[in-house]
């Protein structure tokens, strides 16, 4: 105790302690900073490198292209409403593929994150099987297999449709299996308790805890695959990208259609974000009375 | 309330529960009912039915054939009779003049050369006709010639259907090659799986070398050769290869964190406890919402227009989405803090600085990481679909090999490594998630962070 006391140390040494202890931990975040910030500039320099103009000279013709194509649009006005018209059927297409990839893939999604959850796996021993094939959907960019069967399928709507279906299944397949680790196992065990087979055991006793959850997570995937099926489009694959991509081909004179075609893109993206937003607000935190 | 209603007797209870369950049972099968209409109104609008004479058997079995296997063309040229052997045909893998693989029995310019394909398969290349010995059926004789073109001799019989004759042309494809003369030229391809000349070309001194004699030359000194042979192959050339991955990852890298630090100071703007003008505020939700409604797609296609292609415009195509997006969450999380503890800082005399230092982003942080990592990773794969747009990185390499239409060994390549990439990049952003933000405790923890991921997740 004595030895104790003796050692105590003044508030002096506290002080010195805790400065050096807070100098040490600034030199680090510090050191970290300067790398970090190392990093980015070797990497924008890298960049800008190997990109074929540079940022100095892109940064000042940035508005370049939309002032012509504003400028030619607002020309042209009268006719804008006639390409929106005109346009409309590959919008169509656009939001098919989306849609009936985002059904399909959320099909294959519940499947996957039924076989891949503990305690609903009909056969356990193949769970990490099952995760790992819904990790290497999930890994392959749907341009990938979009050019890939374009190949094979030529080009239209529907090697789109399966490239972003197998993408939609692996992430649906993850973010599912998280809602279902969540869901109760005492419905199942009841079920199967009165002789329910799997497929009964799930649509009875899984399915109806995690419906919302399902269903706003697709929703959200929806919004996500609009975006895809328009870029899938640009490298062949048929709806609004397509016309898109031949729009600016044309170049300058037809600008006012790739005007019509960026307002069409813009203005459906912002309203299915917004019903979409509604609708999951609505499933997850019930509806408002 | 219903069941609690005196007036009501058992027979009418029983009516109404039994109307709430048929329209129960309605709805368990409306919906998958619409959900099948719609599908089939998706399958007569997408023309599957067309599509599916349309799709070409011919391409789908190349491709696999190809991605897997590769093949050693031998060509006679009929002009002068002289024979070169090449792996795919390309010069890049041609075999010196003079030399041939061992199933080649090369002949002088003029003399016969003798092609063994196995299994009692064997081409002969002669002087003036070729002929192919096939097991089971005879031998096929072709004379070609300037002026008669191909002159061509088949066993008696009707013709099988993998044999086409015509007259400048004959084909015969078996099991253990292929064979097609024309006028000017006689060439046999012979298949072998796997990817040849991953290693080392045909030019290089390693090639064919056993792993075990080039780690033994390594260790004496030779690794630094060994190492350039294989970076410059020319056929594979993974020197580009990894220039491209590298690439990607800096798109990915510089959009998002570009994003983030830009987002960050400009989401102070978008929150009501911490910008009191509401018309800026207002003005700068609308600014996210641009940005994130303006989809990445019109980003790169306008960007590329002032930047040119390559990997700076793809992480600014990167960067300028994710801003908005990045807006939207960084708000949404800021609104969110605990008053409490920047009070706490400011009763201590921080100044105002101080006070966003020491009391907001401490408690952001992990949101803050928590979504730049998540973003790191699902940019990775936007990186590769914005590189085939904008021509930069490995999605640019990716549609160069599937629009030459015959490189599928190499488009199985690139998507290996493509899945691969993104594998770790998903495993890597996870694992520094960790570590980052529940200092790699307990499992407990870790569930309480996913938890409150799912809050504030917006795009996967």
């Amino acid at each position: 105790m004595a030895d104790l006391t003796a050692a105590r140390p003044g508030i002096e040494d506290i002080r010195q302690q805790y400065t050096a202890h807070t100098q040490r931990k600034r030199l680090y975040g510090g050191i970290l900073l300067a790398i970090f910030v190392a990093l980015m500039a070797a990497g924008f320099r890298t960049a800008d490198a190997r990109n074929a103009g540079s940022f100095a000279d892109g940064f000042t013709r940035i508005f370049d292209y939309p002032a012509e194509v504003l400028a030619e649009a607002s020309q042209k006005a009268a006719q804008l409403p006639g390409h929106v018209v005109h346009f409309f059927p590959a919008l169509v297409e656009t939001l098919n593929i989306a849609a009936a990839s985002t059904l399909v893939g959320a099909v294959f999604g519940t499947l996957l994150s039924l076989l891949a959850t503990r305690g609903m796996a009909p056969w356990p021993a193949l769970i990490p099987l099952f995760r790992r094939i819904s990790d290497i959907c999930r890994a392959i960019p749907e341009i990938v297999i979009a050019l890939v069967l374009i190949f094979v399928l030529g080009g239209g709507p529907v090697p789109a449709m399966i490239a972003i279906a197998i993408h939609t299944a692996g992430a649906l397949g993850k973010l599912f299996s998280e809602v279902n680790e969540n869901a109760s196992l005492k419905p199942v065990e009841g079920l199967s308790s009165v002789g329910a087979t799997w497929a009964q055991r799930m649509t009875l006793g899984v399915i109806p805890q995690v419906g919302p959850n399902y269903v706003s997570y697709a929703l959200l995937r929806f919004e996500i695959n609009i975006r895809a099926s328009a870029i899938l489009g640009f490298v062949g694959a048929g709806g609004i990208g397509y016309e898109l991509k031949n729009a600016m081909s044309w170049g300058q004179g037809r600008y006012d259609e790739a005007a019509a075609i960026f307002l069409l893109l813009f203005v459906t993206i912002v309203a299915v974000d917004q019903l979409s937003g509604i609708l999951r607000d609505r499933l997850t935190h019930g509806a408002k009375a | 309330m219903t069941t609690f209603d005196t007036t009501l007797t058992p027979a009418e209870l029983k009516l109404d529960i039994s109307r709430l369950f048929l329209k129960k049972r309605l709805m368990g099968f409306a919906l998958p009912a619409a959900v099948l209409v719609y599908l089939a109104y998706v399958f007569v609008a997408f023309d599957v039915l067309g599509l599916w004479e349309k799709a070409s058997l011919e391409n789908a079995r190349t491709l696999v054939s190809d991605s897997y296997s590769y093949k050693t063309h031998v060509t006679r040229d009929n002009r002068n009779g002289a024979v070169s052997v090449s792996i795919e045909g390309e010069r890049k893998g041609a075999y010196p003049d003079g030399t041939a693989p061992d199933w080649v029995a090369l002949g002088e310019a003029g003399e016969t050369t003798v092609i063994d394909l196995e299994d009692g398969h064997s081409v002969t290349f002669g002087p003036e006709t070729i002929e192919y010995a096939i097991p089971g059926y005879g031998i096929v004789r072709a004379t070609p010639s300037r002026s008669a073109g191909v002159q061509a001799e088949l066993p008696a019989g009707s013709v099988p259907e993998w044999i086409s004759v015509s007259k400048n042309r004959l084909a015969v494809k078996t099991g253990a090659g292929r064979l097609t003369v024309t006028r000017n030229r006689a060439e046999v391809f012979r298949y072998f799986a796997g990817w040849e000349l991953f290693f080392f070309t045909l030019d290089s001194p390693y090639y064919g070398m056993g792993a075990g004699e080039l780690l033994q030359r390594a260790a004496t000194g030779e690794a630094g050769a060994i190492f350039q042979e294989f970076w410059t192959n020319k056929m594979w050339r993974h020197q580009d290869v990894a220039w491209a991955i590298a690439e990607t990852l800096l798109m990915a890298f510089l959009g998002t964190i570009g994003a983030g630090i830009i987002a960050l100071p400009l989401a102070f703007a978008a929150t009501r406890n911490f910008m009191p003008f509401r018309a800026l505020r207002f003005a700068m939700r609308r600014l996210f919402d641009f940005f994130r409604g303006v989809d990445s797609l019109i980003w790169t296609v306008v960007l590329a227009r002032a930047f040119g292609p390559g990997p700076l415009t793809g992480a600014l195509a990167i960067l300028v989405t994710d801003t908005g997006t990045f807006g939207k969450i960084f708000s949404e999380a800021l609104e969110n803090v605990d008053r409490k503890q920047i009070e706490g800082v400011a009763s201590t005399g921080a100044k105002p600085l101080q006070r966003y230092r020491f009391g907001v982003i401490p408690q952001i942080t992990p949101v803050l990481l928590s979504q730049l990592l998540y973003f790191l990773e699902s940019n990775t794969r936007s990186a590769t679909i914005i590189g085939a747009i904008t021509g930069g990185g490995i999605g640019l390499l990716l549609t160069q090999a599937i629009i030459t239409q015959k490189d599928w060994e190499e488009v199985a390549y690139y998507i290996t490594l493509i899945i691969l990439m993104v594998m770790l990049m998903d495993w890597f952003s996870g694992w520094l998630r960790r570590k980052l933000i529940t200092g790699g405790s307990g499992p407990g923890k870790r569930k309480a962070v996913k938890g409150q991921e799912g809050g504030t997740f917006l795009l996967p």
